[in-house]
């Protein structure tokens, strides 16, 4: 009878710890109210690898760590224009090659250290030194000296006249950071933002706590949490079980029916900086034909991918430009949806029933738009082969690095990223920039209209010779608990700006 | 007995070794560059070649694959490129997370298995132990991901019992821990119990056959007193046998179920790893789990002996 009651044993334990797990099971669903008030769960997928996005790329390390930990001279705003930050006000000389930044008085660092003039030097020379390991780094090419004028006043000379520098300055390149703060940027992030890192749970999430000795208007909570998900999914059952309040950058619209009829939640949905590019090698046969590559733009009737693929969220605009841009304009006249026009092309490129491959990343948006894609294609006589390759890894081998592709798509998130796509024959489009490489630098170096009116040739330009398919504008989806308010619902920088959010 | 233990040592390292030149050599032969991912859409070749000096990957493959496997018996994983952090502690971490994930996972599937799977051979000829049968049928078609994405829907979504998803050390909150830890147990044990319950119902079926049995029985014992008796024991081995094989099994099964309960283990820390061609990671990783593996081995050829004389004498 010995292992009869060994074996009643065990069933008594079992019998205990189920019932353990049964009563907590309510204590951790049922919050206290109050308590919820003062902090806030975000859910994302995609979690940094380390904290230091001078040395690694991708949006999930500033998207944490820009306009909460990190601060620069100035902020892009919700419409995508630039706004004061650290620098309380700023002068541009005559010649457009000076400007001389008025810095916020009071502003510490998260170890204690004031912000200075003599950090905007240190800052923006790193940047060019070796020590940022990044292409974004070329931004600060332009500069030519950073003068420390006084504590609060420094002076910035640049080459030549650029309108793009000073929208980068409130992008990650223009973080400020500390000389006495930098020793280790993979795990330490210091500073002068309203929010310091509290805790990293890897595999997790990280925790944000306000700081008391913030210059500027305390946040609207005292604790945000960043939770990173897998996928879509899992951050949808955390939003309907209670264990995050907002998901933000949502990226399956398929889910959101059940939120949007629901009282309890709301759903928002905001424009972003990522364009669709549906990419064809313009080095490369069949694609090295402007006249297939403006075959296959009126073989494809983007509206209808966008309703297809992403649920009808996103904007179709017809060009390489987010709305946000001052350069923006609506594009969508140059190639109307029109197979017969695109049958006519392939005809006179002598490229009738074309076999293509069409190399697909293993992203949700991407799958979902290759399949519609595909068929419209097949329709003008162009048969695509779909062929996967793993996101990043093997994409950026293949395709980006290699070159080793016919037609692609990829969700190109950085911002003003116009000139780093088509500015350069080397980047894996392959787009012959000689007809605009002198029109980008002469509207960067000229005013604020000229730099709107020569882009816009630029761009224009660039859709004429249809060097990509830019398939829609990408959604900044969010789906939230009703009462939280302050969600920041365009994603106009890498930042995802939590200072505002709070409760009702 | 000592004999017996030194060869299964002997194995040990062997296999250890082999597994650490396949591992290696499989992550330099998968496409995909490290420097390259760091660096994004952001690399020139310029910045690729700095980065790659940096990250010691720009080394020829046996110099790399020495640093590596020199410092494993040390417990020196080495430093990863992607996240700048030592390995060891990092996967030291993860591991107690898989390691109490699986080991509750088995015990419930334990104890599902053993009553249920004797139950269904000592009444495998009526309605209870037939029902027994074919829900363990069922079961063991399930995958467990399904399994925890239904268990998900019904009770965290519809009737919002649990939480979805998510992990608290038990140490830290235990209530919280429990009520997060019970889906993906579940998810584990279930399909896993349904496997071992059948394996149960043959063993016990196959004692039951057994002449000594019908001894005890003409003896005056009763059924289940003569099995619990003299025919358990001898039904354990085929089942510790499977439960060690299972075990393994569980711990890659729990890979896909720490995804789906994102759960901050073992297998969500290699998925990663591999996205990002963290290669030290990974190998790393997979060291842990073949020295897991190999140390359950290990440890039931000892528990064989244990529990079957012959066994010990044999050797």
């Amino acid at each position: 009878m010995r292992s009869n009651k060994k074996f009643g044993l065990a069933a008594a334990v079992l019998a205990g710890a189920l019932s353990l797990t049964a009563c907590n099971a309510g204590a951790g669903s049922s919050a206290s109210p109050e308590a919820q008030q003062d902090s806030v769960t975000v859910a994302l997928t995609g979690e940094p690898v380390n904290l230091d996005f001078t040395t690694t790329a991708g949006a999930a390390i500033p998207q944490a760590l820009m306009s909460n930990v990190y601060e620069g001279l100035v902020e892009i705003d919700q419409e995508g224009k630039i706004q004061p930050l650290l620098a309380e006000s700023w002068e541009l000389s005559d010649d457009r090659k000076t400007y001389t930044f008025k810095l916020r008085e009071g502003a510490k660092f998260s170890n204690g250290e004031p912000f200075t003039a003599e950090d905007v030097k240190f800052s923006i020379e790193r940047v060019q030194s070796d020590e940022w390991v990044s292409s974004l780094k070329s931004k600060m090419d332009v500069v030519d000296a950073v003068n420390v004028l006084s504590d609060t006043e420094v002076e910035v000379v640049l080459k030549q006249p650029s309108n793009a520098w000073l929208f980068d300055m409130g992008t990650l390149v223009g973080a400020m950071f500390d000389p006495s703060g930098v020793d280790d940027l993979a795990n330490t992030a210091i500073g002068t933002g309203p929010y310091t890192i509290e805790a990293w749970n890897r595999g997790q999430s990280i925790e944000l706590a306000a700081r008391d000795d913030y210059w500027g208007e305390k946040p609207g909570v005292e604790t945000a949490t960043l939770r990173y998900f897998a996928d879509a999914v899992a951050t949808t059952n955390a939003l309907q079980s209670g264990d995050v309040d907002v998901v933000y950058n949502m990226q399956a619209p398929e889910l959101l029916s059940s939120f949007e009829s629901n009282d309890k939640f709301q759903v928002l949905e905001g424009t972003s900086n990522g364009e669709i590019v549906l990419s064809m090698n313009n080095k490369e046969a069949p694609f090295d034909d402007v006249r297939v590559r403006q075959a296959v733009m009126h073989a494809i009737d983007r509206q209808a991918v966008v309703d297809t693929a992403w649920n009808g969220y996103g904007t179709v605009v017809g060009g390489p430009v987010p709305p946000t841009d001052p350069y923006f304009e609506d594009l969508n006249d140059v190639y109307p949806y029109d197979p017969a026009k695109a049958k006519e092309l392939l005809k006179e490129a002598g490229a009738e029933n074309l076999d293509i491959t069409f190399t697909v990343p293993t992203r949700p948006y991407a799958t979902a738009v290759s399949e519609i894609v595909v068929s419209q294609l097949a329709e003008v006589g162009i048969n695509a082969k779909i062929e996967s390759a793993e996101f990043p890894a093997v994409w950026l081998d293949q395709v980006f690095t290699k070159h080793d592709y016919q037609m692609s798509v990829v969700l190109a998130v950085e911002s003003r990223d116009v000139l780093a796509m088509f500015n350069n024959p080397d980047y894996y489009l392959g787009y012959d920039n000689s007809k605009i490489k002198d029109a980008a630098a002469k509207a960067d170096a000229s005013d604020e209209a000229g730099y709107a009116a020569g882009m816009k040739d630029v761009v224009r330009t660039i859709v004429d010779d249809a060097a990509a398919d830019v398939l829609f504008i990408f959604p900044n989806i969010v789906v939230a608990d009703a009462k939280v308010t302050g969600i920041p619902a365009n994603s106009v920088t890498e930042a995802l700006d939590l200072t505002n959010i709070g409760w009702k | 007995m000592a004999i017996r233990l030194l060869i299964n040592l002997a194995r040990f390292a062997v296999t250890y070794v082999a597994a650490t030149v396949l591992v290696f050599l499989f992550m330099r032969a998968i496409p995909g560059d490290p420097a390259q991912i760091a660096l994004g859409v952001n690399a020139t070749p310029e910045l690729l070649a700095q980065t790659r000096a940096e990250f010691g990957t720009d080394r020829p493959l046996v110099v790399q694959y020495f640093d590596w496997a020199l410092g494993l018996p040390f417990g020196d994983f080495g430093t990863s490129y992607v996240t700048r952090q030592d390995i060891s502690p990092l996967v030291l971490d993860r591991v107690q997370v898989s390691l109490i994930l699986v080991v509750l996972a088995m015990i419930v599937a334990l104890l599902i298995a053993i009553p249920f799977g004797t139950l269904a051979a000592v009444k495998h000829r009526s309605a209870g132990g037939i029902l027994v049968s074919g829900l363990s049928q069922l079961g063991v078609a399930v995958p467990n991901f399904l399994a925890g994405i239904l268990l998900v829907v019904v009770f965290a979504v519809g009737l919002g019992w649990f939480p979805a998803n998510g992990w608290t050390p038990p140490g830290q909150d235990f209530g919280d821990f429990a009520s997060r830890v019970a889906l993906p147990v579940l998810a584990l044990a279930s399909v896993q119990g349904a496997i071992l319950t059948r394996y149960v119902r043959s063993a016990v079926m196959e004692v039951m056959s057994e002449d000594y049995l019908r001894t005890a029985r003409a003896k005056g014992l009763g059924k289940m007193e003569a099995l619990f008796k003299h025919g358990l024991r001898n039904a354990s081995i085929p089942v510790l046998t499977v439960t060690s094989v299972q075990l393994a099994a569980l711990i890659i099964g729990a890979v896909v179920i720490e995804r789906v309960f994102v759960i901050p283990g073992l297998g969500s820390m290699l998925l990663d790893a591999v996205g990002n061609r963290d290669l030290l990671t990974v190998q790393s990783v997979v060291m842990v789990l073949v020295a897991i593996t190999l140390i359950i081995n290990l440890v039931v050829d000892v528990l064989y002996t244990i529990l079957d004389p012959r066994i010990r004498k044999a050797s």
